[in-house]
């Protein structure tokens, strides 16, 4: 495996990752288990010719999935491999941590509104990455941005929240509508 | 010149205007900051660029992708780091100039080159413009099909060293564009039973859990790196400019290899850089300079790159292939406006075309201005922490994610696009197969259907002189591969004989 020097960012990649071979497994199973299910998830209607059947581009498409990942496979198992696949894959793991923030922070809108969520959303993960002080504040101003910028002057469709229901009268409305 | 007067009329109006300079400078700011990139950005803006007018729209994103390597070429120079993906050649160069106490003069001819590139490939496109006007109506449903074909082929062997996995990639995009209810029997495929998959995979969906979402994910478990900034005088539009009149010849080639790498579908900026790159080391008096600092790789990676945002817009135009992942998000501008790209757009609505070279000529001419005066400024851009970074891209891609049909649907599966384009990430892998699989596999499927209607014996499909030469170039390219592959074998076999 090439050694390029820190001034020589990596362009094309040689030499098999951590991983690689966990990631190509796990791939191949998930599609080889799709192409199977061809008969059960497609329909084959007689009479008509290739190209107009509805089955015909999954095959295709599934077939070379299967295919190439296992030319794949077969030439990367040669190549000397970076130790460190399981680490690899907690890293994978770990990074689900922020998308269930994420999904958190989309299911909190309808409920709290889009103010409440993003400025709670944007402080939290600056402090879950690990910052402090100053930082949190202006991640907070960011997020007071985004709402200001996106819902209250270009108007994109998100739901207002469920709490602006007990907001007194004169304000209900205009919660709703700017945040 | 009456289609180019009304062009020009159609970008006379104020909504335009703001498109464009909000779309220009915003694409130099992301290009600036490493990480970010114009894919993510264009990403996160694609779904509030539908309730615009398609000419505002694709305006702005026009301006992010145009401008976007303006920007990228700035922290390539100044700290080793491309801002966009295209910019690592730059690096090369541009870094051991900064090193040796020339980043002005560095900056200054990746800007000029940047600057002649794209304006070389706008001119020689406003010319050839009537020429496609004809040529594209002769593009039937097979010659598309095999347009699109090529598309593919060439996306995935122009993957140096990566072209098991990029074909692998290319397949499942083409497979994700079949899941649902397809269009002429009404069937379901791979919908599993479930009614929130028989609407298909939205490409918008997996643009943005692919790009933005899989990147931030990228910077919030990365760590953040301290950038010592160099210092940089200020720079000026004229002494930009002499200084690449000594390259001049060398810009002109590097901008041809751009046009053409542009214009042929699945090539596009990597390739015209890495051929212009090699073409200046193979004709420089100093070839041993490339690599610690000559001048001239800056001007072969920046004039290369810069001319094929234009050029690419050729077969997105005339025939509605998209080249590459960035013009394959705007195809989604047309069709949510029901504007079809195609030879009719390009033979009927030259007006339309011309307003949009005109834009990227404008473009060109605002960045340049821009960074003429707030390049210094620009810089601070790079200092912000990757992770803050990360919680900024999270925090746009709600808005591009949920405001499509504010679905807690959609942003689970944008999360699992981005999670398998974290992988991805993490391994190497390139993502961009994938996008123009899903494209190009559902024009595939459609023309190939149109087409076989008409055909008796399987010669029928290439009887036509377009359809036959597609057709050559697509043998041609695999079996370039093919010989690239045996080549490397029995150079590796010689190798390990000789000990």
């Amino acid at each position: 495996m090439s050694q390029q020097s820190d001034d020589h960012p990596h362009v094309f990649p040689e030499g098999r990752k951590p991983g690689e071979i966990l990631f190509v497994t796990i791939s191949m199973l998930i599609a080889v288990g799709l192409l199977i299910s061809i008969p059960w998830q497609t329909t084959w209607l007689p009479g008509k010719g290739l190209a107009a059947q509805p089955r015909f581009w999954p095959s295709l498409s599934l077939g070379g999935v299967v295919l190439f990942g296992l030319m794949n496979g077969l030439t990367r198992v040669r190549v000397t491999r970076t130790p460190g696949r399981w680490q690899e894959a907690a890293t994978w793991l770990r990074s689900l941590e922020f998308i269930g923030w994420y999904m958190l922070y989309v299911a909190a809108i309808p409920v709290i509104g889009y103010l409440a969520a993003t400025l709670v959303f944007c402080g939290g993960l600056a402090l879950r990455v690990g910052y402090r002080g100053k930082t949190v504040w202006i991640a907070i101003a960011f997020g007071l941005f985004v709402v200001l910028f996106f819902k209250t002057a270009m108007n994109v469709k998100i739901p207002s929240g469920a709490i602006y229901e007990y907001a007194p009268e004169p304000f209900r409305y205009f919660l709703m509508r700017y945040f | 010149m009456d289609s180019f007067l009304s062009g020009l009329e159609l970008l006379l109006r104020f909504d335009v205007i703001a498109a464009l300079l909000i779309g220009s400078i915003g694409g130099v700011l992301v290009g600036a900051m490493p990480g970010v990139g114009a894919a993510v950005a264009i990403a996160i803006v694609l779904p509030v660029t539908f309730s615009l007018e398609p000419i505002v729209g694709l305006t702005a994103l026009l301006g992010i992708y145009g401008s976007s390597m303006f920007g990228g070429a700035i922290p390539a120079i100044l700290v080793n780091t491309p801002g966009t993906p295209v910019n690592a050649l730059t690096t090369y160069d541009g870094y051991p100039m900064t090193k040796r106490g020339e980043a002005r003069r560095a900056l200054s001819l990746a800007y000029s080159a940047s600057f002649y590139g794209a304006i070389f490939s706008i001119v020689s496109l406003m010319l050839l413009a009537p020429v496609l006007a004809k040529v594209a109506p002769m593009f039937g449903a097979r010659e598309i099909f095999l347009a699109a074909l090529l598309g593919i082929v060439l996306v995935i062997v122009t993957h140096r060293g990566q072209v098991l996995p990029a074909a692998i990639l290319a397949c499942l995009g083409i497979f994700l564009q079949t899941i649902g209810i397809e269009s002429t029997a009404y069937t379901q495929r791979f919908t599993f039973g479930q009614p929130w998959l028989q609407s298909g995979v939205d490409l918008i969906v997996v643009v943005l859990g692919l790009f933005a979402i899989s990147q931030a994910l990228v910077l919030l478990m990365g760590k953040d790196k301290p950038i010592d900034l160099p210092k940089v005088e200020k720079i000026g539009f004229f002494t930009q400019m002499r200084e690449l009149w000594v390259y001049k010849r060398l810009a002109t080639v590097a901008s041809s290899f751009g046009v053409i790498c542009g214009m042929i579908p699945g090539v596009g900026e990597f390739m015209s850089q890495f051929m212009s790159y090699s073409f200046a080391q193979r004709t420089s008096k100093t070839p041993e300079l490339f690599g610690k600092g000559n001048p001239e790789g800056i001007v072969a990676s920046e004039a290369a790159n810069n001319s094929v945002p234009a050029a690419a817009m050729i077969p997105l135009l005339a025939l509605g292939i998209p080249g590459e992942e960035l013009t394959a998000m705007m195809l989604a501008v047309f069709y949510v406006h029901n504007v079809i790209p195609g030879p009719r757009l390009f033979a009927e609505q030259m007006d339309f075309i011309y307003a949009l070279y005109i834009n990227l000529f404008l473009l060109n001419v605002i960045v340049v201005a821009f960074l003429f005066f707030a390049t210094r400024s620009l810089m601070k851009v790079m200092l912000i922490p990757n992770r803050f970074l990360g919680i900024m891209i999270l925090t746009f891609s709600l808005v591009g994610v949920y405001t499509l049909r504010n679905s807690l649907t959609d942003v689970a599966i944008a999360s699992a696009f981005g999670f398998f384009g974290f992988i991805l990430k993490r391994l190497d892998l390139p993502t961009s197969p994938i996008i123009l699989g899903i494209v190009l596999g559902k024009l595939m499927e459609d023309r190939l259907r149109t087409a076989m209607a008409r055909v008796r014996e399987p010669w029928d499909f290439i009887d036509r002189p377009i359809a036959f030469v597609l057709f050559l170039m697509i043998v041609l390219a695999i079996a370039g591969q093919v010989w690239t592959v045996v080549k490397a074998r029995r150079a590796k076999r010689t190798g390990a004989a000789n000990g």
